[in-house]
């Protein structure tokens, strides 16, 4: 079993590193989705936040499979054409903001009504007042939840192999395809998954103690 | 005499609610006047007004002839963004729960608007924070966060962050409602500091006997209409109205 897996290893590098830029993508390209949504809906007029409520709540009842196939399949039917890599990718985005929106209209509404209040009263804008005295204080509240939100996403960058992009879960089936031995390859592929999120929870835990100690 | 703060004809509902009811009112420059009455009656939001940290819909609010809410009076056009913040950033505001940045220490929470709003240099903003802090007696607490300050401390705190600014006009909001008894004396001297330097407040508090002594003119607020007003020796010595007289009965039961 362990001569299966390292026979393996060499095969699996590029795809590694490609399930590495999917999860990096969408965890970046979430993260600033979501915040821009998450205070929009926060702060915003009914006209705005309606809208983006509507988008958070439709994109987390749909699963993320069928997210994926229907930006795959129906992007090039609207005349916009999308390697797989960039449709899978703009999938789990969109799938992933809809959480991020949720956990930053949380932390933000967990923020006491004063806080705002005082930084107005200091002549503070609107822009300055989230910078300087809301995200800072919510940061807090938002890392423990986004942080699992970031785990889940490298588990679901897993389902880009099913559009043809060779990730890690691809590359191991590849190699299935020659050895026809699957048991090593997906406890091998199980280890590395296990691996980068074990290192996104200890980094988690730090941040959290870090900003629960500048926060008292 | 110049008017620092005018206000006329004040309007303000929340929903079927009429919390002030026409409220007409002027603060001279160096002027202390305390509002007194039951809770209820739109002493606070009258305040909250000022700011605009309530929107109100009817009347004027002007700030040495600027009107705060809207581009001029009466025109229900609103201000932007950042030309409502730079109206408030003259206009000082200290609350009941204090309001401070729990994540910035004592010295950051006076710095913070003098960096951003007055765009002060780091160094000078910190100075001045510095002077302000020890001023109200917390030169050793500098750098210490809210959460580790007494609740005396913590106000003393905010009065600083408001009067670092250099504001027009000060808004006290029962700045000694939420204190235990021992502290609420620390806070008044800072006050009464500030009104004998000429600070020009605008002060919503149930303590008579500052209103008494350090207040130039008193204003009873009743169901969102001013009811008495004049100046404390006349309005708490002498009640004209049976509310008042109740009102302030009530209030002497309370601190006796």
């Amino acid at each position: 079993m362990i001569d299966a897996m390292i026979y393996a290893l060499p095969f699996l590098g590029e795809g590694f590193l490609t399930t590495l830029a999917v999860s990096g993508l969408v965890v970046a390209g979430s993260l600033v989705l979501g915040l821009v949504l998450g205070v929009a809906l926060t702060f915003g007029p009914a006209a705005i936040g309606w809208p983006i409520r509507a988008f958070a709540d439709t994109i987390r009842a749909i699963p993320l499979i069928v997210l994926i196939f229907t930006v795959y399949y129906g992007l090039p039917a609207m005349r916009v054409n999308l390697s797989p890599f960039w449709a899978a990718v703009a999938a789990l985005i969109a799938f992933k903001a809809g959480h991020v929106i949720e956990i930053v209209r949380g932390a933000v509404q967990s923020i006491h009504p004063g806080q705002m209040e005082a930084a107005k009263s200091i002549g503070l804008t609107f822009v300055e007042r989230l910078r300087y005295v809301i995200l800072p204080q919510a940061v807090r509240r938002f890392l423990p939840p986004w942080i699992n939100s970031v785990t889940d996403s490298v588990k679901g960058s897993a389902l880009v192999s099913l559009v043809g992009v060779i990730d890690l879960m691809m590359a191991i089936q590849q190699v299935i395809g020659r050895t026809y031995e699957p048991m090593p390859l997906y406890v091998l592929g199980a280890l590395i998954y296990i691996a980068v999120n074990a290192a996104l929870s200890v980094t988690s835990r730090r941040l959290e103690a870090r900003f629960a100690a500048t926060v008292a | 005499m110049s008017i620092v703060l005018s206000v006329r004809g004040l309007k303000k509902r929340f929903g079927s609610t009429t919390v002030l009811d026409g409220i007409d009112l002027d603060v001279a420059r160096g002027e202390v006047l305390v509002v007194i009455g039951a809770s209820g009656s739109g002493k606070t939001t009258l305040l909250r007004c000022v700011n605009a940290l309530v929107p109100y819909e009817e009347g004027s609010v002007t700030l040495e002839g600027t009107e705060v809410y809207y581009t001029a009076p009466n025109s229900g056009v609103r201000r932007g963004d950042r030309q409502l913040a730079r109206i408030r950033g003259d206009i000082g505001m200290v609350f009941q729960l204090f309001n401070l940045f729990p994540h910035l220490s004592a010295l950051q929470n006076v710095a913070l608007g003098l960096k951003v709003t007055r765009g002060l240099p780091k160094a000078e903003a910190q100075a001045r924070a510095e002077h302000w802090l020890t001023r109200v007696g917390l030169s050793d607490r500098m750098h210490h966060l809210p959460a580790a300050l007494s609740g005396g401390q913590q106000q003393r705190v905010g009065i600083a962050r408001a009067v670092a600014m250099d504001p027009k006009l000060l808004l006290l909001d029962e700045i000694t409602s939420a204190l235990d008894p021992e502290l609420v004396g620390e806070v008044l001297d800072v006050v009464r500091g500030l009104a004998k330097e000429g600070m020009t407040m605008l002060m919503v508090t149930h303590e008579m006997q500052f209103a008494r002594d350090a207040g130039h003119r008193v204003v009873f607020m009743d169901a969102g209409r001013i009811a008495e007003a004049g100046a404390p020796r006349d309005v708490l010595g002498n009640p004209q109205s049976e509310r008042l007289r109740k009102f302030l009965r009530r209030i002497e039961l309370r601190t006796e």
